[in-house]
């Protein structure tokens, strides 16, 4: 059927303006009332009809190209069902959501855990059978030397390298941390394959360390040294590798008969939250890095400092294990 | 998806599409972004400058906050504030939506742009790049995550009828049972192809323009054969403006 173009446009053009109008005004944030509402899906209806009759029209693609893009962006108001929030709160979020939904994929943070725990191992076992092996296994400039006297150096010579650039140094550990730990949660995109090397690396590194100052006899300085800011640290790399899972398990869909797409949209939200979480912890971590962990005896004591890590650690299980826990679906 | 369109079938059954955006638009779109992050950096290290009298330290370590801040939350922001667009992409005409044809959610558009870590891999956005070269439906690695599709935006005008077919005469009229066999024996696309030329003819140079509408009319003409009077004085051009109009205003009568 060929149709009369030109009473075609001058009948419904107006509706259209209408509808073009409207959807302006949402899109500047504007909240439809009820009869707004009403009156936009009798005009996404009523285009989409006419949509429908001008398809059997093929060549008048000017025509056919402003309809679609009415009807698509009306479609996208109408039949967005998705839970919106009415506002964003970050106390909510963060005391009620994030330890929800840690607690909700404990089992994908329990495997990052066993991952970083299985490279450690690896770590300190390749350095008990090959001491040689340090600056392969950490080649960090201030890792490879000995431990026995970089002790010395840090307790003779108290934050010489540090001095007048403490907040420079905690906001470059903050962002470095937050882009390593992104990057770890990125790859669940791999079906969780990078991940998996990256926390098992990670866990190299941290094994080798504690290994070489363990062996050294310079226990108490690694607890001192690493407690306070990596008992934040280290977990928050954890939970984005617990994300990276959750990501990489909707990918795998096991025993999800959904479509892919589906898994992925209802693992968003809990990815998005981890990520968040993440964030948060590691800005702690940085703070505690910069101004606490790199001072030792004689300026903190190491008992002081393992103690306020020991209470860093409890406060983080309390808040992960138990905080909005009332009310908590099940 | 059908080539490189998204289709969207409505619940009514009607069926939308949007064009997708390709690798080449969407890296001049985030050329136009590091471009944008990098102007806005230099002009917040002017305001934190000042704070060099305080100390430097603090200023420095704000100064590498912020550009790490604008690197993410630029694109996380502006896809938020702006429906899916961001400074380049508003430029280059296109627009991030929800792989389904809906609203975006904000885990969507802070997913997308976390996976950016990956996409960027190993330079230039290589991988993002292959990923939207060789998936059907042009996304990168944080689009499939996030399940969004970045589309051609195009702002068309309301759709108004040519001037050229508000005629006052048309010789063609004076026998309409010519007409409704010229009706008859017309496909759309035909006819659509015919009314596409018309519109589209001041965009057209003027030998490829007498030779498509000289096309045009010996088509129509095989198809029925007017009196010698009807054509007389009419250009191939002419005659196919008129002919669009015997096919597009139904079977009124002749106008004077």
């Amino acid at each position: 059927m060929i149709i009369d173009i030109e009473r075609f446009f001058t009948r419904n053009r107006l509706h259209w303006q209408e509808l073009e109008k409207l959807l302006d005004r949402l899109d500047a944030g504007d909240k439809p009332g009820y009869a707004e509402a009403r009156r936009l899906h009798y005009l996404y209806e009523r285009t989409s009809a006419d949509l429908a009759r001008l398809s059997t029209f093929a060549a008048e693609s000017d025509a056919g190209t402003y309809l679609s893009g009415l009807v698509g962006r009306a479609y996208a108001e109408i039949y967005e069902t998705r839970r919106r929030k009415a506002r964003f709160s970050p106390r909510r979020w963060f005391f009620r959501e994030f330890p929800r939904t840690f607690r909700r994929h404990i089992g994908e943070f329990t495997l990052a855990v066993a991952l970083t725990l299985a490279g450690s191992g690896f770590g300190a076992f390749a350095l008990a059978i090959d001491i040689d092996a340090k600056h392969v296994l950490m080649p960090f400039p201030g890792l490879e030397g000995d431990p026995g006297e970089r002790v010395h150096r840090e307790e003779t010579e108290p934050n010489k390298n540090l001095s007048g650039h403490r907040s420079t140094f905690s906001a470059e550990l903050m962002t470095h941390n937050m882009r390593v730990s992104f990057f770890t949660l990125a790859l669940g995109i791999t079906w969780g394959i990078g991940s998996v090397l990256m926390l098992f690396y990670n866990g190299v590194i941290l094994g080798a360390v504690a290994f070489d100052y363990v062996r050294a006899g310079y226990t108490t300085f690694l607890l001192g040294w690493l407690m306070p800011h990596g008992v934040i640290e280290i977990p928050a790399i954890l939970v984005a590798g617990q994300a990276s899972f959750v990501l990489a398990g909707a990918l795998f869909g096991r025993g999800d008969r959904r479509p892919r797409r589906e898994r992925l949209r209802k693992a968003t939200p809990a990815v998005v939250t981890l990520a968040g979480g993440t964030a948060v912890m590691l800005v702690w971590a940085g703070i505690v890095e910069s101004f606490i962990s790199q001072y030792h005896r004689p300026v903190l004591p190491y008992e002081a400092k393992i103690a306020f890590g020991a209470v860093e650690l409890l406060l983080l299980v309390a808040f992960l294990g138990f905080s909005g826990r009332k009310d908590e679906p099940q | 998806v059908t080539g490189r369109r998204l289709t969207v079938r409505t619940p009514e059954g009607i069926v939308f599409s949007w064009p997708l955006a390709g690798p080449v638009s969407r890296m001049l779109a985030l050329l136009i972004d590091f471009v944008c992050i990098g102007a806005a950096f230099l002009v917040l290290q002017q305001g934190i400058a000042i704070l060099q009298i305080v100390s430097a330290d603090w200023a420095t370590g704000i100064a590498v906050i912020l550009y790490f801040v604008l690197q993410i939350g630029y694109g996380i922001a502006c896809e938020w504030l702006w429906r899916g667009q961001t400074i380049g992409k508003r430029v280059v005409h296109i627009r991030v939506i929800d792989g389904e044809g809906l609203r975006l959610a904000p885990g969507q558009v802070i997913l997308r742009n976390l996976l950016r870590a990956v996409d960027s891999l190993p330079l230039f956005y290589a991988v993002g790049g292959v990923s939207c070269a060789v998936t059907r439906h042009s996304q990168r690695l944080g689009d499939l995550a996030a399940n969004t599709v970045v589309i051609r935006h195009q702002q068309a005008a309301t759709p108004e009828l040519s001037e050229a077919l508000r005629l006052r005469y048309n010789s063609l009229r004076q026998w309409p049972h010519l007409c409704a066999r010229l009706r008859q024996r017309s496909t759309p696309e035909e006819a659509g192809a015919a009314l596409e030329a018309i519109m589209r003819r001041d965009e057209i140079d003027a030998g490829p323009r007498l030779e498509l509408f000289g096309d045009l009319a010996r088509h129509f003409q095989g198809k029925v054969e007017f009196p010698p009077e009807a054509l007389d004085g009419l250009s191939s051009e002419q005659y196919i403006r008129d002919v669009v109009q015997v096919l597009f205003e139904g079977s009124s009568t002749a106008r004077s």
